[in-house]
């Protein structure tokens, strides 16, 4: 069974590398921040398998905290004051 | 290999596609809003999978609470982080895609 | 199996390697933030395969809840879009040269010697960890972390909480906190979230503290968890009582310290050494040092994430909804 966990394990933290495409492309900030998001949700699954195989639930503290608090970026990202309109721009032109 | 076992493994490998599926989405839909989707749906439904493999494997309750308090935790966060997102890209003036 | 772990641990380190090269020399600087954010992420995975979960736990708490809102903040003080960007300086002869030199000879160079040493590496020695945890009886808690930072190592535990309070009082020298978020009311989904994640990070955050007593936890990650716990209450819309913005938050903020100086300074008098509690007493310090060292380190660094002394905060927030998240 641990082989099975790893193997899961390894091929999500595959998606992760695969995922930070998007954040390097963009093209707007959002989709940067979404991609981040993403990751969050993969790290906890990760982390959750690594505790299983290893057999060591503290683990799974860090996987609990990675779900409190993912969310707390990107309600930053959406609720601070002067939003990032340098990698909007391209995007701006294309709408007129 | 017990029954546990083997219900773990395909709810393991059942759990695989979804994740390949949302990075998939991440990568190839053409816009914000459907990459969204990705975010939200795939992953956090894979990451339940996962944990449902995990709790046939617990040794006690206390083990299967924290895994599906996790699990909870992940889904409200991702609703409420892809409506804030949806939001502010409606704010911003995000163009829909379409196939035009 | 051991291939697979082997597997997960190289591409991790690879893939933890390119990231902070790709962060460093981006020139956006908000993707540079969205790589730090998915950097923090995967050290703290890092920590956890090095068997350090303490480690991945602070990592994890500051990593997704504090320096991401942190730089996202600053990067908004930033301003203008031309600020954002860095601008290319026109690069020397040298300059240009770098990259090759780095890529071509030192780095092939540093792999080869590193793979050659890795190959006579012996067993690694254990350290201390037969010493603390024969120790351990007397310390007064169970767990070998707790121990080496809160009685055997105490000294360096003081010194870092001073460190956190001057880092604040840097902060607060150089700039007034202006208010973080948009003024207008966030969406009530965002409200909602911040209503039923805040008791839930606090009674984490408490069953972390205690946790410490036996396996991985203790004041910092739940300082921090509490700290993202009042950052989330000010993005729904909350924000601090105006009456605490004087004394009281520089008090909260000064307590660990303070703490630990009263006990170094009671078991001074007492005629032992600075910090070296009494056996009996060592269990009731360390949990009252931990306790009060969580809501300091939470102030601190919520404050710091405010980015400025709160001096003149007050009168332009007095219409806001008052509540008194920082206290809690």
């Amino acid at each position: 069974m641990t082989g099975l966990y790893l193997a899961l394990a390894l091929i999500l933290l595959l998606t992760i590398c695969v995922g930070m495409v998007r954040v390097l492309r963009g093209p707007t900030a959002t989709d940067r921040m979404l991609a981040a998001q993403l990751f969050g949700t993969t790290a906890v699954a990760i982390l959750l398998l690594l505790g299983q195989a290893t057999e060591n639930t503290a683990i799974w503290d860090v996987a609990l905290i990675f779900a409190l608090l993912t969310a707390i970026a990107a309600a930053t990202f959406v609720r601070r004051r002067d939003i990032d309109k340098t990698t909007e721009t391209e995007d701006q032109n294309d709408r007129h | 290999m017990t029954v546990t076992e083997i219900i773990t493994t395909m709810l393991l490998l059942a759990s695989l596609p979804f994740f390949l599926a949302g990075t998939l989405g991440l990568l190839r839909f053409p816009d914000l809003y459907c990459r969204l989707h990705a975010l939200t749906k795939a992953d956090n439904l894979g990451l339940g999978l996962v944990v449902l493999a995990l709790i046939f494997q617990a040794d006690n309750v206390q083990q299967i609470i924290r895994l599906l308090l996790t699990w909870l935790l992940v889904l409200i966060a991702g609703a409420t982080v892809a409506h804030l997102i949806a939001r502010k890209a409606r704010g911003d003036g995000h163009k829909h895609w379409s196939r035009q | 199996m051991i291939d697979l772990v082997l597997a997960f641990d190289l591409i991790l380190m690879t893939t933890l390697i390119s990231l902070a090269w790709l962060l460093l020399a981006s020139r956006d600087l908000f993707r540079a933030v969205v790589l730090f954010i998915a950097f923090g992420l995967l050290l703290a995975l890092a920590w956890t395969r090095l068997g350090a979960v303490d480690v991945a736990l602070a990592e994890a708490a500051i990593g997704a809840g504090i320096t991401g809102t942190l730089l996202l903040v600053g990067l908004g003080k930033l301003g203008s879009a031309e600020r954002c960007r860095r601008t290319p300086r026109p690069t020397t002869f040298l300059q240009r040269l770098t990259p090759a030199v780095l890529i071509g000879i030192i780095i092939p160079s540093v792999t080869i010697i590193l793979l050659l040493e890795l190959r006579q590496l012996q067993i690694v020695s254990s350290g201390q960890q037969g010493l603390v945890l024969s120790l351990l009886d007397i310390s007064g808690t169970d767990h070998p972390v707790t121990a080496v930072l809160l009685n055997f190592r105490a000294w360096d535990t003081l010194l870092e909480k001073g460190v956190l309070l001057l880092a604040l009082v840097s902060i607060w020298s150089l700039d007034q906190a202006r208010p973080l978020f948009h003024q207008e009311a966030p969406s009530p989904v965002l409200k909602g979230l911040s209503q039923l994640y805040l008791p839930i990070l606090v009674i984490v955050s408490g069953a972390l503290l205690w946790q410490g007593g036996y396996a991985p936890g203790g004041a910092f990650q739940a300082g921090a968890l509490l700290s993202a716990g009042i950052l989330l209450a000010i993005l729904g819309g909350r924000s601090l009582l105006p009456a605490w913005y004087g004394m009281p938050l520089r008090l909260l903020a000064g307590c660990g310290l303070l703490i630990f100086i009263l006990i170094a300074a009671a078991t001074l008098l007492a005629g032992n050494l600075p910090l070296q509690y009494p056996q009996e007493l060592a269990g009731a310090l360390i949990l009252l040092i931990e306790i009060v060292a969580t809501v300091s380190i939470a102030v601190i660094l919520a404050a710091a994430v405010a980015g400025g002394h709160p001096a003149e905060i007050s009168a332009t927030e007095q219409q806001q909804p008052p509540s008194s998240e920082g206290t809690s």
